[in-house]
């Protein structure tokens, strides 16, 4: 493995399950990620991928098992107070503030991660730094010049970099993409994985996606989710050439 | 623009910022709001007690607009903060003090009390299930004051409520000179913090919770205490136009704490226009004038004309009356 081994995981899961009744949708997952980690997880409709996220958010609470960032068990925390531990997560379906500026909606998360949010009085000079960082993210994923216009006027696929955006904001150290690229035509997926391939390259990323072009380019190691549980992990070449990957998420026959 | 942060934009977005923090800046129009206001004093001396009550109304409109139009809280129980105002206020002036500050202090805390604590039922609930139980909050509080009669008054009113001149100078007569000066200068402060928190970081978290509960929980906001916050300031300000009422007429009557008081608040809101902060001067205005000439020229069949102004509104002036003014500016702008 490489130097980043020794350095402890930013995201650790261990034995996450969650079940509704006898339906089990997340079933016994470890998965790790460590600080620089690209890591794709996959899998048929229905495997659990958003459950997965959900779980590792604090939106979902789990039936067994434990996640702990940096070490730390999170397990019992609250969406938010794991969001100030570090946890950021973009959404499979847009999820903006539809009534509010480009640069309002990454400005919102600004400010929630610097803790002037809730303040009436005596904001200025913080709202003004806020502006001023929301800017240069968005000038710096190249769609600087939409920032003032409201977010539900501009094209679909500048929503999905302003989604990316928001996350980024929070200046999180594990990045949660659920299908970031969905939703686009494939010919115009490159402005999602350039925005991805730039990302800050300490932090973790969980890229969720069913385009395995984009999976095969982005990612360094592969986790396969099957009926909840995890099928395989490895590397991209691995992941090409497992049989049972093939048999299931290809839809071919192994023999 | 350089400032003390690491972050340093490019010319473009020295501008993006500037207009981005200006777009809250105070415009001349609303200053001729005021001046209108103010104006009306000279203009209308015969209107001055009328004027002063739908000062009232608009400071209560205006309460409700923060929850409704920017927390999008759908409340029917507004007015139970009302009519706590007006009853602390009344009971202050007879039992403690006739004090007037004194009196929209006491009204003050105990209407955002009572937000507070309702606040911390309610806002665990949404849409329907929360309108429910506010509209529940109301009948209850309403029944305490019925049945309280040694304390409230019951269903006769809390009469013998007496108000020291404001400031010592000047006492609230019957012409209401005073009491369009007073009640005009508190709607002033009230309007002038409602201002400041809209646009303030505040401001924008509860049109984030409006607009995206599920993001604003995904970037780590505290969703339910911003929620009780907003509910409690609105509360606290709803309380002040009760004591306000309470003061002006010198009595409370059951009235301040019913539905209908909800109602004709949410109906002024819509008439003016929801989220925009000056729809509850227009609306509450538009309504109390016309319900005072109606009612003069059929003091029976008033309601009828309120109803279809209320029908067409919603059918074709969905923003209320500002959206509509909105609507036809941009006509023009594309005409021209």
């Amino acid at each position: 493995m490489t130097a980043s081994a020794s350095l402890p995981p930013l995201l650790e899961t261990q034995g996450l399950s969650k079940s509704f009744g006898a339906l089990v949708v997340a079933d016994s997952i470890d998965l790790t990620l460590r600080p620089g980690a690209r890591h794709a997880l996959i899998g048929p409709n229905g495997a659990g991928k958003t459950t997965f996220v959900n779980l590792v958010t604090g939106t979902l609470q789990p039936t067994a098992g434990r996640i702990l960032m940096g070490g730390e068990e999170v397990t019992g925390l609250s969406p938010e107070a794991r969001v100030r531990k570090g946890v950021g997560r973009t959404f499979q379906i847009n999820s903006l503030f539809n009534r509010l500026s480009v640069l309002e909606n990454v400005a919102i998360a600004v400010s929630e991660r610097d803790g002037f949010a809730g303040r009436i009085f005596r904001a200025r000079k913080a709202e003004r730094r806020a502006f001023e960082e929301a800017y240069a993210i968005l000038e710096g994923i190249g769609i600087g010049m939409e920032a003032l216009r409201p977010v539900a006027e501009i094209a679909y696929g500048r929503q999905r970099l302003v989604e990316i955006a928001i996350a980024l904001a929070l200046k999180p150290k594990v990045l949660l993409l659920d299908e970031p690229a969905a939703g686009i035509p494939s010919a115009e997926s490159h402005v999602v994985l350039d925005v991805v391939e730039a990302l800050p390259p300490d932090i973790a990323v969980l890229i969720i996606e069913h385009d395995m072009a984009l999976v095969f380019r982005l990612a360094s190691r592969i986790t396969v989710l099957v009926q909840g549980a995890i099928l395989v992990e490895g590397t991209p070449q691995e992941i090409a050439h497992d049989p049972k990957v093939k048999e299931v998420y290809l839809g071919e026959k192994s023999h | 623009m350089a400032t003390d942060g690491t972050v340093r934009p490019s010319l473009a977005g020295a501008e993006v910022v500037s207009a981005s923090l200006a777009r809250h800046r105070f415009r001349p129009l609303e200053g001729l709001v005021w001046l209108a206001m103010l104006a009306g004093y000279w203009l209308w001396p015969e209107y001055r007690p009328l004027g002063s009550q739908i000062f009232i109304m608009c400071l209560f409109v205006l309460s409700l607009d923060i929850v409704v139009g920017y927390a999008g809280i759908v409340t029917l129980g507004h007015a139970a903060f009302f009519g706590v105002g007006a009853y602390t206020a009344g009971l202050t002036a007879i039992h403690l003090s006739n004090e007037p500050f004194l009196g929209l202090l006491t009204a003050a805390v105990a209407a955002g009390l009572v937000g507070i604590l309702s606040g911390l039922i309610v806002l665990r609930t949404t849409g329907l299930t929360l309108m429910m139980l506010t509209l529940a909050i109301v009948f209850v509080l309403h029944e305490a004051a019925n049945k309280l009669g040694s304390v409230t008054g019951g269903s006769d009113g809390l009469q013998g409520v007496t108000v020291a001149p404001i400031l010592g100078l000047w006492s609230l007569d019957f012409f209401g000179q005073t009491a369009y000066i007073y009640t005009g200068a508190v709607l002033f402060l009230g309007w002038l913090f409602a201002r400041i928190l809209v646009g303030s970081p505040f401001g924008r978290s509860i049109v984030g919770i409006r607009e995206n509960l599920v993001r604003m929980r995904a970037i780590g906001s505290p969703v339910r205490l911003r929620l009780l916050v907003v509910y409690g300031i609105s509360a606290t300000m709803a309380g002040i136009a009760g004591a306000l009422l309470t003061q002006t007429t010198q009595f409370v009557s059951l009235s301040a704490i019913t539905f209908t008081r909800s109602g004709e608040a949410l109906i002024m809101l819509i008439l003016g226009g929801v989220g925009r902060l000056y729809g509850a001067f227009v609306g509450a205005p538009i309504y109390m004038l016309m319900q005072d000439a109606l009612a003069k020229y059929n003091p029976v069949f008033w309601t009828f004309w309120i109803g279809l102004m209320l029908v067409l509104t919603v059918m074709f002036a969905r923003n209320g009356v500002l959206g509509l003014v909105d609507s036809v500016l941009a006509w023009r702008r594309r005409a021209a």
